[in-house]
C-alpha cells in the first residue's frame, strides 16, 4: 500500500499530500505522523494540501485529529494551500477545524510555525 | 380548422397595396410610431414585410395551423420583432396590437369584395381571424420570452457587478457588498474572494457591509461562512462597515461573532490591515 512520506526539515516535519486522499490512506498518515513526531521529536508539522482538490468529511475530520494529536505531543500544526473549493466545502460540511493553524502557502507556513515555537 | 379559399387568396394579393395603406393609416392613428423608439418608415417597412411574408405563409400553407413549416418565416419575423419590442421598452399591449390592428382593414375587405356570398364570407372571416389570433398569440409569447431574457441576463449582470473584489494595499483585499445577502449571492462573493486571495496570495481580505440594508441571522451565517472559509485557507478577514443599527440588531439577535475582527468603518480596517502588515502611514 502507497503511504504519503513525511520529510524532515531541522525541528519540523513537512507533509506534502500530491495524490487524492482515501480513507486507508488518512489513517495511515495519521499513525506514520504520530510515530515521527514521538521519533524526531519535531517541534512543529506542516501539511501541504495545495494539491487536494475534493474533499469528504472524513478527511476534513482527519485534518482535526491531526491536529489535536501534534498538539498533545507538543508539536504546532500549520495546514497550507487550502484551494477554495476545498475551504467552501469544509464550510459548507460544518467542519469550521477550529484551533487548526492555516497559512496561504508553504514559505508563510514555516515562517508561522517558527514563530509559533519562538514564543514558547 | 377552416381553409382559406384561393378566392380570398387572390382577393388579399390583389388588395395587398390598399390593405397595406390603411393598415398604417390605423397603426399611426392608434398612436405608435408617434414617438421616438419607432420611426414611421421603419413601422411601414415592417407592416409590409409582414403583409407580404403573410400572404405567402396562407398562400403556401392553407388551412394548416401556424405552427407548420410554411409559416415558418412569419413565426421568425414576429419573434424577431418583438424582440426588438422588447428591447424598445414596448408592453406586450402595444406589440400585440401591431397584429391585432390589421384586422379592421383586412374584414372591411373581405365584405366588400366577397359581401355576395355571405356564407363563404362568414367562413373566411372565421379562418382568417384564427390565422391572425394564433400569431398575435405568438408575438406576446416571444415578447414574453425576450423580456424574461432581458430580466434575466440583468440579474446576472447585477450579480456579477456587486461584487468586485478590490486590491486596496499590497496583501489586503477589500470586498464592497451593497445589497441583500443571500445563499446564491454569499456563494458567488466567497467563490470570487477566496479565488483572488489565491491568486495574489493576500493574507487580509476586508469585507464591508456599508451598502447591505439589514443583518438577520441568515445573513450573519452567511458571513460567519465567508469569514471561516478565508481562514480555512490561512488569511485574515476583518470586516467593516458595521453601522450602529447593526450592531444593535445583531445584540438583540444575539448573534455570536465572536472570533471576528469588526470595524466600524473601511478606513479602520485598512489601518488595522496596515500595521498587521508592519506598515504605517506617516504625514509626508
Amino acid at each position: 500500500m502507497d503511504r504519503i512520506p513525511i520529510l524532515r526539515m531541522g525541528e519540523f516535519l513537512l507533509v506534502t499530500i500530491q495524490v487524492d486522499m482515501h480513507d486507508q490512506l488518512a489513517l495511515a498518515l495519521q499513525d506514520d505522523l504520530s510515530e515521527r513526531i514521538s521519533k524526531t521529536a519535531a517541534r512543529g508539522v506542516l501539511i501541504d494540501i495545495s494539491a487536494l482538490d475534493m474533499v469528504d468529511s472524513f478527511i476534513g475530520r482527519m485534518i482535526g485529529t491531526i491536529s489535536a494529536q501534534s498538539r498533545i505531543m507538543d508539536a504546532h500544526t500549520v495546514v497550507v494551500g487550502m484551494q477554495p473549493e476545498v475551504a467552501i466545502t469544509l464550510v459548507e460540511l460544518g467542519l469550521t477545524l477550529p484551533g487548526v493553524s492555516t497559512a496561504l502557502d508553504v514559505e508563510r507556513g514555516m515562517k508561522l510555525l517558527r514563530q509559533r515555537v519562538a514564543s514558547e | 380548422m377552416a381553409e382559406l379559399r384561393q378566392r380570398t387568396l387572390d382577393v388579399l394579393g390583389k388588395n395587398q397595396k390598399w390593405l397595406l395603406d390603411e393598415w398604417n393609416r390605423d397603426l399611426s392613428g392608434s398612436g405608435v410610431g408617434n414617438d421616438n423608439r419607432i420611426g414611421k418608415d421603419e413601422l411601414g417597412q415592417q407592416t409590409a414585410e409582414f403583409l407580404d411574408l403573410m400572404i405567402r405563409g396562407a398562400t403556401q400553407g392553407g388551412g394548416t395551423g401556424i405552427g407548420t413549416a410554411a409559416w415558418g418565416d412569419v413565426r421568425a419575423f414576429l419573434e424577431a420583432l418583438s424582440r426588438s419590442r422588447a428591447l424598445q421598452g414596448f408592453d406586450s399591449l402595444q406589440t400585440a396590437n401591431f397584429i391585432f390592428s390589421i384586422k379592421r382593414p383586412l374584414f372591411a375587405l373581405l365584405q366588400r369584395e366577397l359581401g355576395d356570398e355571405p356564407a363563404l364570407l362568414a367562413e373566411q372571416l372565421w379562418a382568417i381571424s384564427e390565422i391572425l389570433d394564433s400569431l398575435g398569440m405568438h408575438t406576446v409569447n416571444s415578447f414574453q420570452k425576450s423580456r424574461e431574457d432581458v430580466i434575466r441576463r440583468q440579474q446576472e449582470e447585477l450579480l456579477e457587478l456587486s461584487t468586485p473584489v478590490i486590491k486596496l494595499w499590497d496583501g489586503v483585499l477589500a470586498l464592497p457588498m451593497i445589497g441583500t445577502l443571500d445563499s446564491q449571492r454569499t456563494q458567488v462573493v466567497m467563490e470570487s474572494l477566496l479565488q483572488r486571495i489565491v491568486e495574489t496570495g493576500a493574507e487580509i481580505a476586508i469585507i464591508d457591509i456599508t451598502g447591505v440594508p439589514t443583518v438577520d441571522t441568515l445573513v450573519a451565517q452567511h458571513l460567519l461562512k465567508t469569514v471561516t472559509a478565508i481562514r480555512l485557507m490561512g488569511a485574515d478577514c476583518i470586516i467593516s462597515g458595521v453601522r450602529p443599527q447593526i450592531a444593535q440588531t445583531i445584540v438583540h439577535l444575539g448573534l455570536d461573532l465572536q472570533g471576528i475582527v469588526t470595524k466600524a468603518n473601511l478606513a479602520d480596517a485598512l489601518a488595522m490591515a496596515l500595521r498587521r502588515n508592519g506598515l504605517s502611514v506617516v504625514k509626508g
